[in-house]
């Protein structure tokens, strides 16, 4: 099975696709590709001048400046990927009417420009902390592990969007919605730690999201991140976020290709 | 599946559900659920189809507009699957069932070769190499770094035309989008399609041009709303499909007869009737109504003239259109013949009017246009426009709308070398 998903025709058109989308997402704009790096720092900025200098939410975790904006970074990669796939099937419903491709294929796509720009991000990323002198414990080596979760979770919940949206376009509305919420039950902008109901620090913990961006900045930017881990002491609690994360995609996937059938008659 | 079947189709159907209002929001699938209605209705595209075909065969797929055949195609590619049975497809397939699918306006046209290309299964390597052939062919060199929104229609069709024609595949699917164009543009398709021919491509050809058809195609297959009625040689599928379509024509003029009721001395234009050409139909030799003829037949052709007024020695002509080209023909009347007394008729009379056409047309549907006028020609009695309509096929030349009566003759009237100047 995986020889046919890996076959020559489905890379090739894998890598031309995300070539196009990737062409096309600057298309007409003055500084082009450099968005991808301007965006994030712009956006990095305002929140930075907000909530480490006004609000001074983050203090007593150190470096909590590159601490945000990894936070950020990461959560704009699962927001942007979502909300690209969400609407890639019925975008490219001109291929998907008139010629056979695995639709999967378009998903993939748009999730691998996502994947482009997360790692352009990660460049401005390993800048600050080059400029705040942070060195990451030798844990880092597993931290494409923990972006391999988040992509996996992005894709699970990007293979049933786009499949639902096929059919019902208020999903996007209900998705904004839902990932507008998902920022703030995350703990991007503040530190877990400030949350002192414990049941509650539990409870967001499950979260995916959360659990994976507590894990990124633990091994990359500073020990004193509070994780999965030390907050069940080791338990079996800490291995729901995974359990979700399997779930998610698993479904995603068997609603994508119980649905995939009627994309050509639908869209 | 045996060896030399590129595509086995068994007992396929197609429902298609078609919303009453289209139900693309989560709220009336809620209402729709609770008031029990289905909230739409089910169109039965294809009904139980079967057929194979076989490997390097150029398959014709014919039907009229709505008649499912489309859908049967979009089926064979993959992009509709079926309620039941099943299709088998031995080999690799391409669909065209558009040029320049995957298009983008945004891109450049070399972005938009690279793309199409890889929809097509080429790698960037080959289509690297295959870059400048195919921009060639396109002659649209000078555009390639412009985006494609600023081409013209003609130079996208051109150019996508040139992509798809580098596919190489062992089954082809072509609908009738390809036999559109001009003339220019069609000749290439046409030059295409015999290259095919000459390899072991299997083509699966849709449209509803008989010539192409019978120019290209072997076997085929007849659709005619969801059901396969017909399938066989391409001249036996033709001829039915030819059926079809009169009972359909005279069911239409024999609606309009109704509807135009009572005979009426004066007409629409308000001038006073002579005479009204009423119920054309042609004839075989051994005087059987027939529509289909076979190249060379004798075509005679009988109409009815209800006289209204006394008249005297009319002109009596026809004027036979051939459909694909809207032009006339042929014509030719009782005067250019030097038939003078052609008789006197009282009003009241109803005359029936025979005429025998001459052997010259080659394939094609032809409509007949039969007048009658005065004895000077200064006025029209009636003339009756796509009064009846017949198909010709079988004839050995499909490559004009005539055949010329002499055999062409060939003198090689020079000879020599072309290096040496003459």
């Amino acid at each position: 099975m995986f020889k046919r998903i890996l076959s020559k025709q489905n890379r090739v058109l894998l890598s031309e696709l995300v070539r196009t989308d990737f062409k096309l997402r600057y298309q007409d704009s003055v500084l082009g590709y450099a968005w991808s790096l301007l965006r994030p720092l712009l956006i990095f900025i305002i929140l930075y001048i907000v909530f480490v200098k006004f609000l001074k939410v983050g203090a007593g975790t150190p470096h909590y400046a590159q601490y945000l904006l990894f936070g950020i970074v990461i959560w704009n990669f699962f927001l942007e990927m979502t909300l690209q796939s969400l609407g890639s099937i019925v975008g490219r419903g001109d291929l998907i009417r008139k010629i056979r491709i695995p639709r999967w294929i378009i998903v993939l796509s748009s999730s691998f420009s996502a994947v482009i720009n997360f790692l352009l991000n990660l460049v401005i990323i390993a800048i600050f902390m080059a400029i705040g002198h942070i060195v990451p414990s030798h844990l880092v080596i597993l931290l494409p592990l923990i972006f391999l979760e988040v992509y996996l979770f992005a894709l699970g919940i990007s293979f049933f969007l786009s499949a639902a949206f096929v059919k019902y376009r208020d999903i996007s509305y209900i998705w904004e919605v839902i990932i507008q919420a998902g920022f703030y039950i995350t703990p991007i902008l503040y530190p877990l730690s400030r949350i002192t109901n414990v049941t509650f620090q539990k409870l967001l913990i499950l979260n995916p999201m959360a659990q994976a961006l507590q894990d990124a900045r633990y091994v990359l930017i500073t020990k004193k991140t509070l994780i999965s881990n030390h907050i069940f002491n080791g338990g079996w609690h800490q291995f729901i976020p995974y359990s979700i994360v399997a779930l998610v995609l698993i479904i995603g996937i068997s609603y994508f290709r119980k649905q995939s059938k009627y994309f050509g008659e639908n869209i | 599946m045996e060896d030399d079947i590129a595509i086995s189709v068994k007992n396929v159907s197609k429902t298609f559900k078609l919303p009453h209002e289209k139900n693309t929001s989560i709220k009336s699938a809620f209402v729709n659920f609770y008031k029990r209605d289905k909230g739409y209705e089910e169109q039965e595209a294809l009904k139980d189809i079967s057929f194979d075909i076989k490997k390097g065969e150029f398959f014709g797929v014919v039907g009229r507009n709505g008649s499912g055949k489309s859908t049967l195609l979009k089926i064979l590619a993959g992009i509709y699957s079926p309620n039941t049975g099943s299709v088998q497809v031995n080999g690799k397939l391409i669909p065209f069932i558009e040029l320049g699918v995957g298009f983008s306006p945004e891109l450049s046209g070399r972005d938009n070769v690279f793309l199409n290309g890889s929809l097509l299964g080429f790698s960037r390597k080959e289509m690297k190499e295959m870059y400048d052939d195919i921009v060639k062919f396109a002659e649209i060199e000078r555009f390639m770094d412009q985006k494609l929104k600023n081409y013209s229609s003609g130079m996208q069709v051109r150019l996508a035309f040139s992509i798809a024609i580098r596919a190489k595949s062992e089954i082809l699917l072509i609908d009738e989008v390809l036999a559109v164009g001009d003339a220019a543009f069609q000749t290439k398709c046409f030059d295409y399609f015999y290259e095919l021919k000459k390899t072991d491509t299997t083509v699966i050809f849709v449209s509803h041009d008989r010539g192409s058809l019978e120019r290209f195609c072997e076997r085929g297959i007849l659709i005619e709303e969801g059901k396969m009625i017909e399938s066989g040689t391409i001249q036996e599928v033709l001829r039915s499909y030819s059926d079809i379509v009169f009972k359909e024509l005279d069911q239409a003029s024999e609606a309009q007869t109704e509807a135009e009721g009572e005979a009426r001395p004066i007409n629409k234009q308000g001038k006073v009737e002579y005479a009204h050409i009423d119920k054309v139909s042609t004839y075989d030799e051994k005087g059987n109504l027939k529509k289909n003829f076979q190249f060379g037949e004798k075509i005679s052709l009988e109409f009815t003239v209800n006289i209204k007024r006394k008249i005297e020695n009319p002109i009596i002509g026809v004027t036979v259109w051939c459909k694909n080209v809207d032009k006339a023909v042929y014509a030719n009347n009782t005067l250019i013949d030097g038939i003078k007394d052609t008789g006197v008729f009282l009003a009241g009379e109803k005359i029936i009017l025979k005429l025998s056409l001459p052997k010259l047309l080659n394939d094609g549907e032809y409509y007949i246009e039969p007048a009658i006028a005065n004895e000077s020609a200064s006025t029209f009695y009636d003339q009756k426009i796509k009064a009846a309509t017949f198909f010709i096929s079988g004839s050995s030349n499909p490559h004009s709308i005539i055949s010329g009566t002499d055999k062409l003759k060939l003198e090689v009237l020079k000879k020599g070398d072309a290096t040496k100047q003459s």
